[in-house]
């Protein structure tokens, strides 16, 4: 992984100078002296060659000694001309012009061993440090990290003193204490061990591991107290990422039951196809992305309203031809909505496929946020979190502060009380479950971006949403969102030391007895009403 | 006679007794003795097939009791149904002795294939019959009695309590399906030579197992019929109908429920421990959430609180699945699923309900004719 | 608490009232999301009296009741049966067998039962599982039921469906229910609601005669029939004893005037 990013960033570069060198390009004596040293096929030599091309201000010439690094840099074996000879492209060394038509053949590697390798990185990361570009700076300074060496520090003091870059800056830092490590003066590696206090660099991590069962008792003790004080950060980094899958799991969990809190909650109403609805979701999106897969990334914006639309008509159609007639009988509702659940997962095995179908995520979900290198939250996941609590309060405002949630909530407090005010309680009872049913398609929306959609998918949220529901304490919106978070997050806490299916069990078993503590859930309903 | 005592008021039980009775009588003869050219020759796979069905009826009855008496809505049953199988396979699994793939004479084959070197604590004892039966009994009745004590002294009831029952089955699943669980993880216990010494794949114990499973659930029903021809019973059809009244009168409602939910899952227990010697397996699937409430719908189609309702539905859908999921298997989630809503909305209840709807009307017709 | 512990009330068939008053409440205080159903309520009932206890909605008389039954627990103050007995540490069923019977406001029988085995199910006995399993109805229990059915006037009735009894026929039965549990302390809520004249003055004759052998306090809106019956009235509102005497007394009161009539 690191060899083959440190060998893009190779490539990177080498283009990048290609741009810039390909305009003024003329031979000069130098290149004459280094081809003939390098002819002589000696690593001294090479050497030798290496330092003049070093030496040169030849724009050509770092990429020429980069070239030599990764082992592209070719001579010609007649006309002693140098090449970089990458796949697909061929370059002359000292124009930078492409070369076509070239036979390899005729070409003889230019040989290298490690010690001129590692000579060869610290030249060039010298050459590059200096690099007018702070990414390429930055990128140098990085790739000398593992191998910096006492020497190069007054270089990197010069350097630190003019950059202007923080990020540069910081790694410079980095490189110098990492070389004073390096260095044979016992006070200046202790006094880089105390620098080095809580920083995260892996590569220092490796170094304090050495460095810790140093010869010096004194060096050791302290490498160990500054790997200690690293570790601790490590964990508590550990720490913040369980509590950010945590929290992601809690906020699809949140996602799946919110719905359900709605039918559920709000209306009494079992309704136990409530995951095929999130199915139903799912699968809008991956028609959707069917309809245009030339605009994937915009493809959800879309998926979101149709799925709200698509899973909220059927959530209608169920209310108004079966569910309608089940009012008052909660555990008939039940049976009759598992029918449903059942008719509509074989639906789509039969009309779409038995197997999973194939959801892809827009660019901008992919790819990670870096708080700092033992820590990085990917964007799919913080999206998402960032959707169910959009999707939350959205919800909240609508049952609180509109027509509908006021009618939603006279309904469900006094049936008949709200229909002698006039409510239309039919249409109130089709529109909330509709409401319900919608936001459950959202949520495949966002379900289909962290896992399969197949036609199993509702049913392996159904039991969870119910747990979250009543856990948070049945008709409690506030509720639902506290349960989901936090059961979401009890689970990423349980799973390092008890696995994925123990933690799993454990939370069940939990809520079980809990709910045997406290029927009524987390926030309960109070009151002489809900004592029956 | 007792028996009579019991099912005085009962004519739907006694048919369904006088049924059973007679297929128990003639089945074996027609599979053992009618020889099988002949055209009334039962073969061995269909008495095997009737005995399953006979143990879903044993389950079905389990779940009315609770159900349709009690108000109770199981959505886990199918648990304690699976417990009686697992303790039964366990038997069965020690049975097979070193007869197995790798031959160990004491660890069942995935133990072996696990690398684990002793036999776990609580398969000790599982070689006995008796002690297997014993447990049969015992080990779905703990599960019921705990969980039932807690969640019925904190009242937890109606939905919530559906809920909590899928939630136990669906964590048992889960659990199940651990290797580290002892019980075989994903595969479970299966590849059973034989019972009691017998060959599980001669047609004599096959015919035993399917008399056993015929007499069960005559004993399990009529068990139930008596507890709910006595106060007992009435006290607890009371508490469906009017639970919080039932306790100002001065019962502990929570200590009836816990008896007849535990006798319930007792019976399931049964029923589970007779369905994995005739099916040859059982697997973590049976705890499947899906599983349980299927069960619901078997009661809910022949007519709750009836308990041959449930005897009657048990078997007619499941019959319906063996010949749908044999002829055109994408059709018979389909067809369970409109089942289930169609049940609940024009039959609800059930066919035993019907049956008592036609007979009145017909009556009445009759009166007025007359 | 063990099944025994709940039994043995009955079984030691004495309630200590060697004080006079049956029941005691003091400094109840419930509250349901903040609002004060019960606030600071201090009641003596006492042993054989028939007390009739009124108030307007929300005045927190159904909520009393739950307290004495043990549905509701209070936030704080005392509730004693007789001197011994603390009904805030029993359960519902315990409290009915320590001797509390109960009529709702809304009827609730057995439905699907007939009224004989209404009676049956209510009777005072051993109301254990294993028991009741193999309980048989004696003579004497037998002969109760068919006297209490005269005194309710459900006779003809006896293996009719509770649930097709009319409404009135209902309260009956639960009025029946009650006198076969055979309780110290009867608690009838809003016992003539939806009965004609004639069934009210049965009632009320009823009721009245129960007192002396048991305590009843009878909640009730039916301002006639609570005159008809009352020697003495509690007037509840807002949680509190607002006033208590005679009906003439109490409806002199000009608090109670005020909080009926509104100013």
């Amino acid at each position: 992984m690191l060899a083959k990013s440190r060998a893009r960033i190779g490539v990177a570069l080498i283009l990048l100078f290609f741009s810039i060198a390909a305009v003024w390009a003329e031979t000069d004596p130098t290149w004459n002296q280094a081809s003939s040293l390098f002819k002589q096929a000696s690593f001294d030599k090479t050497r030798e060659a290496a330092d003049l091309l070093a030496a040169s201000s030849d724009p050509q010439a770092p990429l020429a000694l980069k070239a030599l690094l990764e082992g592209q840099l070719y001579q010609h074996k007649q006309n002693d001309s140098l090449a970089v000879l990458a796949d697909g492209n061929s370059l002359d060394a000292s124009t930078g012009q492409a070369l076509s038509a070239l036979n390899k053949d005729d070409y003889r590697k230019i040989p290298i061993n490690n010690t001129l390798r590692k000579y060869l990185r610290s030249k060039l990361g010298g050459l590059s440090l200096s690099s007018s570009d702070p990414k390429v700076r930055l990128a140098s300074t990085i790739g000398l990290l593992e191998t910096v060496t006492p020497e190069q520090l007054p270089q990197l003091q010069d350097l630190l003193s003019k950059e202007t870059d923080s990020q540069v800056k910081d790694a410079l830092y980095l490189a110098i204490q990492l070389a004073s490590l390096n260095s044979s003066d016992k006070a200046s590696k202790l006094s880089a061990l105390n620098a080095l206090e809580g920083n995260l660099n892996p590569i220092v991590r490796n170094k304090l591991t050495i460095l810790s069962s140093d010869a010096d008792s004194e060096i050791a003790k302290a490498a160990q107290t500054t790997l200690r004080s690293i570790e601790n950060k490590v964990a508590l980094n550990g720490q913040l990422e369980t509590l950010f899958f945590g929290l992601s799991l809690g906020s699809v969990l949140v996602l799946a039951a919110i719905g359900l809190a709605i039918t559920f909650g709000v209306m009494g109403v079992i309704n136990m196809a409530h995951g095929e609805l999130i199915m139903l979701g799912a699968y809008t999106t991956y028609f959707i992305q069917k309809l245009m897969p030339n605009y994937l990334d915009y493809s959800l914006f879309l998926a979101i309203p149709a799925a709200f639309v698509v899973s909220g008509l059927m959530g209608i159609l169920i209310e108004r031809s079966v569910i309608r007639h089940l009012y008052g009988r909660p555990l008939e509702t039940l049976l009759a909505t598992f029918g449903i659940s059942l008719i509509l997962q074989q639906l789509v095995r039969t009309v779409v496929s038995p197997q999973n179908v194939p959801v892809s995520n827009p660019s901008w979900m992919s790819g990670s946020l870096e708080i700092n290198s033992v820590l990085s939250l990917t964007y799919n996941r913080l999206y998402i979190l960032a959707f169910s609590l959009l999707v939350f309060a959205i919800l909240y405002f609508v049952l609180r502060n509109t027509n509908l949630g006021l009618q939603v909530r006279a309904v469900s407090q006094n049936r008949a009380m709200a229909r002698a005010m006039g409510v239309r309680s039919a249409r109130v009872d089709a529109l909330t479950f509709g409401l319900g049913s919608g936001i459950a398609g959202v949520a495949g929306v966002a379900l289909s971006q962290l896992t399969n959609v197949g036609p199993n998918l509702g049913q392996s949220y159904i039991i969870d949403s119910f747990m979250v529901v009543v856990f948070g304490g049945v008709g409690n919106l506030w509720g639902t969102l506290v349960a989901g978070l936090s059961l979401g997050v009890i689970n990423k806490f349980l799973e390092p030391w008890a696995g994925a299916v123990l933690a799993k069990i454990l939370v069940l078993v939990f809520i079980i007895l809990f709910i045997q503590k406290r029927p009524r859930g987390l926030f309960p309903q109070k009151g002489r009403a809900a004592g029956d | 006679m007792l028996i009579s005592q019991i099912l005085k008021n009962d004519r739907g039980g006694q048919i369904m007794l006088a049924v059973l009775a007679a297929v128990l009588l003639v089945v074996p003869v027609l599979n053992l003795v009618v020889s099988n050219t002949s055209p009334l020759h039962v073969p061995t796979y269909l008495v095997t097939l009737m005995g399953k069905y006979l143990t879903y009826a044993l389950l079905a009855v389990a779940v009315d009791l609770v159900w349709g008496y009690l108000g109770i809505l199981s959505l886990g049953h199918g648990a304690f149904f699976a417990l009686g199988g697992y303790v039964m396979g366990m038997y069965l699994m020690r049975q097979i002795g070193d007869r197995g793939v790798y031959g160990n004479p004491e660890l069942p084959d995935f133990m072996v294939f696990l690398n684990w070197k002793v036999l776990p604590w609580f398969w000790q004892g599982f070689d006995m019959f008796w002690f297997a039966l014993l447990m049969v009994l015992f080990i779905p009745s703990l599960l019921a009695f705990v969980f039932g004590w807690l969640a019925f002294r904190s009242r937890v009831t109606g939905v919530y309590l559906s809920i909590m029952t899928q939630a136990m089955t669906y964590a048992l699943m889960w659990a199940f399906l651990r290797n580290e669980m002892g019980f075989g993880g994903n595969n479970g216990l299966t590849d059973f030579k034989d019972i009691l010494g017998f060959s599980l794949q001669s047609d004599y114990t096959r015919v035993a197992l399917f008399i056993c499973s015929g007499l069960a659930l005559a004993i399990g029903y009529l068990l139930c019929r008596y507890v709910i021809n006595s106060k007992l019973g009435r006290i607890t059809v009371a508490i469906r109908d009017a639970e919080s009244r039932t306790r100002f009168v001065g019962y502990k409602v929570e200590h009836y429920k816990v008896w007849i939910f535990t006798f319930s899952a007792m019976l399931a227990g049964v029923a589970g421990a007779l369905y994995v010697p005739q099916v040859g397996i059982i697997n973590p699937s049976e705890f499947s959430p899906l599983n349980s409430i299927e069960i619901v719908i078997w009661v809910a189609m022949g007519g709750r609180a009836t308990l041959y309702g449930a005897v009657l539905g048990a078997i007619l859908v499941n019959y319906a699945k063996t010949v749908f999921t044999g002829l055109m298997p994408e059709s018979w989630l389909f067809m369970l699923g409109a089942l289930f809503v169609l049940v609940t909305l024009y039959l609800p209840q059930g066919l035993a309900g019907l049956w008592n709807t036609l007979k009145t009307n017909f009556g009445r017709k009759r009166e007025v004719a007359a | 608490m063990s099944e025994g512990e709940g039994a043995h009330f009955y079984r030691q068939g004495a309630l200590d009232t060697s004080h006079k008053a049956i029941l005691y409440l003091e400094d109840l205080n419930v509250s349901f999301d903040g609002f004060k159903a019960i606030n600071n309520l201090t009641l003596y009932i006492d042993a054989g009296e028939l007390r009739c206890i009124i108030g307007p909605n929300g005045a927190g008389k159904t909520t009393m009741m739950d307290i004495i039954t043990g549905k509701t627990k209070p936030d704080s103050g005392k509730a004693f049966f007789g001197q011994t007995i603390d009904l805030l540490k029993l359960s519902e069923p315990e409290i009915a067998n320590a001797g509390i019977g109960r009529k709702f406001q809304k009827p609730t029988v057995f439905e699907s039962h007939s009224v004989a085995e209404n009676l049956e199910l209510a009777m005072k006995g051993d109301k254990r599982v294993w028991f009741s399993l193999r309980a048989q109805l004696n003579g004497e229990q037998q002969a109760l039921i068919d006297e209490t059915l005269q005194t309710i006037g459900l006779s003809e009735q006896y293996h009719k469906l509770a649930g097709a009894l009319s409404h009135g026929q209902k309260q009956w039965l639960e009025i029946g229910m009650l006198l076969v549990q055979k309780p110290y302390l009867l608690l009838v809520d809003e016992p003539v609601a939806g009965m004609t004249h004639q069934e009210m003055d049965r009632t009320a004759e009823l009721l009245k005669s129960l007192a002396g052998k048991h305590s009843v306090v009878v909640v009730e809106h039916d301002m006639e029939f609570v005159r008809s019956i009352a020697n003495k009235v509690t007037v509840l509102h807002q949680g509190s004893v607002l006033a208590e005497g005679t009906m003439d007394e109490v409806q002199q009161n000009p608090r109670v005037v005020e909080v009926y009539l509104g100013e």
